[in-house]
């Protein structure tokens, strides 16, 4: 059995991996295993930018994952980027086995706002059932209320929901139900 | 769609390159990456790529702009996309003027990429459906557009070239749906009469009178209503081809009158005393057998030997199964573009039931199932459960009857079947089969759903 492994990189706050706990285990059929928490690494950072590349994230996530892991999800507080891209709220390997979700811009602090902790929840939520979605074969959906939305911003994140609709649901019974979603 | 429209990343810097082609593909498309002008060009020679993000600066070799400029070479529809960094924008501007459709400064942000790409595969996809409209508008059809592998079909192309400058008569069999009227304008458009008129007549479609006037015209005053003087099919086919579809069906007054056109190239307009002359190759198709109406007397053996001078027949699709295949994933492609759904294509195992099928419709038909099933299809892809209803048309009771398979298969397909109702919510799928989410998981193991 391929477990679905969870790893805070730098300092993660419990009750955020448990919100992402539980969202997994809502959707994935696959036992749900949290690793220890790993340092960001030093080479990720972008003076410059003031950013972390997540590129180099996504490798050091490749190569400490177990082995028996179907899926990695690394969840970090830093700002991710990409040479190309601004800002990234996540990224995944396509149909691939590592995934990351940044939890910076999901803050309303970031934002210049007071803490609300039931929308971090909501908007953590949403972003990791997009980057494991990834993971397991979606593409971006066209449904904005579907959690496979693209949201290039946090107010397309808020207008999404937590859960994928109808049709991504159901690409996902089907793949597991062809091979486990391996 | 998106599978359909591959994109080109080049960049020198592998990091640039992966993580950009990573976002892209995470959209749905194809992303293939260079890491240099050389590279890209050569990859581009292969693939027809609808937009090319292209980096200014690479060092050693080909810049940018030659390599834009290479590639427009072989590819003059794929839409470049310069990527630069802020101290180089006036080189990107200069690189507009020599033929980029638009130039992005990075890093951007993820909207603005997001948005380029969709505006410019937009536009894409309404010059794709241009062409295919301007082509179905004039319908020209070449030899081409039928799609086989089958041996006695790639055959019948080849007669259809060799055929297609003569004046012969020809006579096209074959069951319905298989493609007659296709095979008729083949020949039609491949030979020295492609720029003349086409005209195409379903004998079966009218009654007697109607088809005589249909296909000689009338005089004013020949029929009450006949206002004025008008033009039959066989005058308005002049210096073309005339395709007459079900001449089986036709009536022996119809039958001696054809024969009259066929042996003088002459004839009257319905209630006409001056005779018409043209200049017109006769195609006719029949599903019947027409040797045998002749022996039955229900067709002049006179007309038939002047009808059969070239004979092709055409074998239903069951006897070309090769080509199903073939023929889906061209229908998937093209009624998905029509209907607007972005379907990625049909799974081997949907395949399997088609390949199955005895199609009596033939071709057809088989555009009609796939048309029927790209409209309530709920997913990108067509499955076997998508055609399920082809093998239970056969008037089986309509009761739920109980498969026979061990226990253990049908808890199986009640576990897939309630994750497919709760759309692959795995707490709710739990509750509505009325045990805990651990049992479900327990059982999932079990029956290897999940390994």
């Amino acid at each position: 059995m391929s477990d679905l492994c969870l790893v805070p990189i730098g300092d993660v706050s419990p009750n955020v991996m448990e919100w992402i706990e539980n969202a997994a285990a809502e959707w994935f059929p696959l036992p749900i295993r949290r690793l220890p928490a790993l340092a960001v690494p030093e080479g990720a950072y972008d003076a410059k930018r003031q950013q972390y590349q997540s590129v180099e994230i996504m490798k050091l996530l490749a190569r400490s994952a177990p082995r028996d892991a179907s899926r990695v999800l690394g969840v970090t507080d830093v700002d991710l980027a990409i040479p190309m891209l601004s800002f990234l709220f996540g990224q995944a390997q396509f149909d691939g086995p590592v995934a990351i979700v940044s939890l910076c811009r999901l803050h309303q602090e970031f934002y210049g706002l007071p803490a609300q902790e039931k929308l971090l929840r909501e908007r953590t939520v949403k972003e990791t059932l997009h980057e494991l979605g990834h993971t397991f074969g979606l593409v971006h959906c066209s449904d904005p209320n579907c959690a496979m939305s693209l949201a290039t911003h946090i107010e397309l994140v808020d207008s999404k929901s937590e859960k994928y609709c109808a049709r991504c649901g159901s690409q996902l019974v089907q793949r597991f139900a062809r091979n486990g979603g391996t | 769609m998106k599978k359909h429209w591959p994109i080109l990343v080049v960049d020198d810097e592998e990091v640039m390159c992966e993580s950009m082609a990573a976002w892209l593909r995470e959209d749905g498309y194809h992303v293939d990456t260079a890491s240099n002008g050389q590279k890209a060009v050569e990859q581009a020679r292969a693939t027809d790529y609808a937009i090319c993000f292209v980096d200014l600066k690479m060092p050693g070799g080909m810049d940018g702009i030659e390599t834009m400029m290479e590639i427009h070479r072989v590819r003059p529809e794929a839409s470049i996309i310069i990527i630069t960094a802020y101290a180089t924008v006036d080189t990107a501007i200069q690189a507009m003027k020599e033929g980029a459709q638009e130039y992005i400064v990075k890093p951007c942000n993820p909207q603005e990429i997001s948005m380029l790409v969709s505006r410019i595969l937009k536009l894409k996809k309404l010059q794709s459906e241009n062409a295919i409209l301007r082509k179905k508008l004039t319908r020209q059809y070449k030899h081409h557009d039928i799609i086989t592998k089958n041996p006695r079909m790639q055959e019948i192309l080849e007669l259809t070239q060799d055929i297609a400058s003569l004046r012969s008569t020809v006579l096209i069999r074959g069951e319905s749906g298989t493609g007659k009227e296709l095979v008729a304008r083949a020949v039609h458009f491949s030979g020295n009469r492609a720029e003349k008129p086409f005209i195409a007549v379903s004998c079966a479609a009218l009654t007697e009178t109607l088809l005589e006037s249909e296909l000689f015209g009338y005089e004013k005053g020949a029929f009450t209503g006949a206002a004025g003087q008008a033009k039959g099919k066989f005058e308005l086919a002049d210096a073309g081809t005339i395709f007459l579809d079900e001449i089986g069906d036709i009536s022996p007054k119809l039958q001696a009158d054809l024969l009259r056109v066929l042996q003088e190239r002459r004839f009257y307009r319905v209630g006409g005393t001056q005779e018409v002359e043209v200049d017109v190759r006769i195609i006719a198709a029949t599903n019947k057998n027409l040797a045998e109406e002749v022996q039955q007397g229900r067709f002049r053996e006179d007309l038939y030997y002047r009808l059969n001078v070239i004979e092709i027949k055409l074998p239903p699709l069951r006897e070309r199964r090769e080509d199903i295949p073939l023929l889906a994933e061209h229908f998937v492609q093209r009624i998905s573009s029509e209907l607007g759904k972005d379907m990625s294509g049909i799974s081997a195992e949907a395949l399997k039931v088609l390949i199955a099928y005895d199609w009596p419709g033939n071709v057809r038909e088989l555009e009609n199932v796939i048309e029927r099933a790209i409209v309530t299809c709920r997913n990108g892809s067509l499955e076997g459960a998508d055609f399920s209803w082809l093998q239970s048309s056969g008037g089986h009771s309509k009761n739920w009857e109980v498969p026979d398979v061990p226990l253990g298969e049908l808890e199986r397909r009640a576990i897939v079947a309630a994750l497919e109702r709760k759309h692959g919510n795995v707490k709710e799928a739990s509750t509505a089969l009325g045990i805990d989410r651990s049992t479900l998981y327990d059982k999932l193991k079990r029956y290897e759903i999940s390994h």
